[in-house]
């Protein structure tokens, strides 16, 4: 028995696991609370987009040597800016938009590294490479985190606001603009961490799928925010966990996570999950069928 | 809140859109404090870029607005406008509840962190009772009737204490029942010396509750009191061949018994003209009343 207790506490032995464990869940939690943000403003594509958008940025930093979040925040907001512009001055629409801005900064990025192959590494980028992050790498996670954190924690009510009702933000006298920058940046900052954590290519599902599971769960913004931050939390901690006992790619295992806890949800959420709404159309069925009797007589009217 | 009077000045408002769009050329009006005024026009008549221009979401390519003697954006800083958005503007799946919604009103008054105080608590409270829906307060939005969401939204606009309040298309969606209901809150809004600006669809309705008419097709066609504006005449103008007018004396009506004469309307209050004005009414002592009146002044 205490063997088996010695097993699983196997990956606290090492140092690298403590660190990938601990930079996951930090990116995971922050990647939660951004997350119904995200999905309730329906700016899914936008993540897929950003996160695509700044691999150019992260291979120019590697290159140059300067830190790989200011490369690739630049990158996110050069991306958005493309984005912005093309749709104000064509008649293309924004999900035709999106898709040619994100595909041309990532097939930059491929150029990049192709031609400079010395830096980094391509898996790296892609997949993430928790298990072998640097101190610096960490550090700039932890800044990202901390400053997202806080500017949610302190403006969450005016972000919901605005993405609930722009129109009513305005009419109070908010800086709707300022707001949507906001968001937009917030989105870039974290996807820029979650790089780090799972890959470009897995971000966006660390961005979505936590808000998307504690958005079938509760009815209220502020539950959806801390579950969804939760949710985040776990599954990373869990996933990177995982990865050390079954070898997979911490990404990977983190991701799968997460789809399986929404899956969950999906079928078994109490008010708005499919066997609830089976439930329900049940019993609606039932009290329509007793409305629809007559009540009236036809000669009454 | 303040008590002062208030007023909207449009002083010749154009607004060209960045795809050359000329939406609405020198319009100008005013609306002095206490009244309950309808915005008419067919679709395209610049009616939500008039909205939209009091709001300051649109900037006037020539000409200005004014509330209170103020611009736009200073009036927007002390919470004076108000609005109630179209049903089809809003999220209804959105995770927040009618208690929630509703605070959003107080949101310009709060701190930086928007953390409602024991004041701003009492009078989301006071709002939800005075639209009746405070029993609903946990409900998320989406379990609402058309008639209590439309309600919700009025609670928004008492919470914020907005002087100036906007409504778009207040009756679609709505059983008769809470039609009347939202018509006696405007009442007693007018009442307390505010502007009520409906912008509405519901021909039929006007005439039921709103003091005055703004009349528009691209400019302000017409406007003043509502027994003077609101004619048949100028009606057509505004309308253009749009209006779908339907003449008893030319019809096959003449041929059955002229006095059972039965009007049906899906969800629109119908317009009916005599020739003493508008004939429907929802109570009809008080519409003969108005209608001997009209011939005393008449005479």
């Amino acid at each position: 028995m205490t063997e088996f207790f010695q097993s699983l506490s196997v990956p606290f032995q090492y140092d690298y696991m403590v660190r990938a464990m601990g930079v996951s869940a930090l990116v995971g939690g922050v990647c939660g609370f951004l997350s119904p943000f995200v999905t309730l403003k329906g700016w899914s594509l936008m993540g897929d987009a950003l996160s695509h958008a700044v691999v150019p940025g992260v291979v120019i930093a590697y290159i140059f040597g300067f830190p790989f979040t200011l490369g690739a925040f630049i990158a996110g907001l050069l991306a958005t800016g493309a984005m912005a512009f093309i749709r104000a001055q064509s008649r293309i629409r924004e999900d035709a938009t999106i898709g040619i801005v994100f595909t041309s900064f990532f097939a930059l990025g491929l150029v990049l590294i192709s031609l400079f192959p010395s830096g980094v590494d391509l898996k790296t980028i892609l997949y993430g490479n928790i298990l072998a992050i640097a101190d610096p790498d960490i550090l700039q996670v932890v800044g990202i985190s901390a400053v997202t954190l806080l500017v949610i924690g302190f403006k969450w009510r005016d972000l919901m606001l605005y993405c609930f009702d722009p129109n009513q933000a305005r009419s109070l006298g908010l800086k709707a603009g300022a707001l949507h920058v906001t968001l937009l940046a917030l989105l870039a900052a974290t996807c820029v961490a979650a790089l780090q954590a799972v890959g470009a290519i897995l971000v966006l599902a660390m961005l979505i799928t936590p808000g998307a599971t504690a958005y079938l769960l509760t009815d209220r913004f502020g539950t959806m925010m801390w579950l969804s931050a939760a949710l985040g939390v776990a599954t990373s901690l869990a996933g990177a966990y995982a990865s050390y006992y079954i070898n997979g790619a911490t990404g990977g295992c983190i991701v799968t996570l997460q789809t399986l806890v929404f899956l969950a949800a999906f079928v078994f959420a109490p008010q708005h999950g499919m066997l609830a709404s089976r439930r329900a159309i049940r019993a609606g069925g039932a009290v329509l069928s007793k409305i629809n009797q007559p009540r009236v007589n036809a000669n009454e009217l | 809140m303040t008590t002062d009077e208030v007023s909207l000045d449009v002083e010749g408002v154009s607004v060209v859109y960045p795809n050359g769009h000329q939406a609405l050329s020198d319009a100008s009006f005013r609306l002095g404090a206490g009244t309950i005024c309808a915005l008419v026009g067919v679709n395209g008549s610049g009616k939500s870029t008039l909205f939209k221009s009091i709001m300051g979401f649109v900037s006037p390519t020539s000409g200005r607005v004014r509330i209170n003697g103020m611009p736009v954006k200073e009036s927007l800083k002390k919470h004076l406008v108000a609005y109630v958005p179209q049903s089809e503007d809003v999220d209804w799946q959105f995770p927040v509840s009618v208690w929630d919604v509703v605070m959003m009103g107080r949101y310009g008054a709060m701190n930086f962190m928007r953390i409602p105080r024991a004041e701003d608590k009492q009078l989301v409270e006071e709002s939800l009772r005075r639209v009746s829906m405070w029993e609903f307060r946990d409900r998320q939005i989406g379990e609402l009737s058309g008639g209590q969401k439309k309600r919700v939204f009025l609670a928004r606009a008492l919470a914020q204490g907005g002087r100036v309040i906007l409504l778009d298309e207040p009756f679609t969606g709505v059983d008769v029942k809470t039609e009347e209901a939202i018509i006696a809150l405007l009442h007693e809004l007018r009442k307390s010396g505010a502007i009520i600006f409906v912008s509405t669809h519901n021909l039929g309705s006007v005439p039921e509750f709103c003091d005055q008419v703004v009349l528009i097709n691209r400019t302000v066609l017409a406007y003043g009191p509502t027994a003077e504006v609101f004619t048949a005449q100028n009606l057509a103008a505004a309308f253009g061949g749009v209006l779908r007018e339907f003449q008893f004396e030319r019809s096959t009506i003449q041929k059955h018994d002229g006095h059972t004469v039965t009007v049906l309307s899906d969800d629109e209050r119908p317009l009916v003209f005599g020739k003493d004005g508008h004939l429907e009414y929802m109570d009809r002592g008080k519409h003969e009343e108005l209608l001997r009146k009209r011939r005393e002044e008449h005479d």
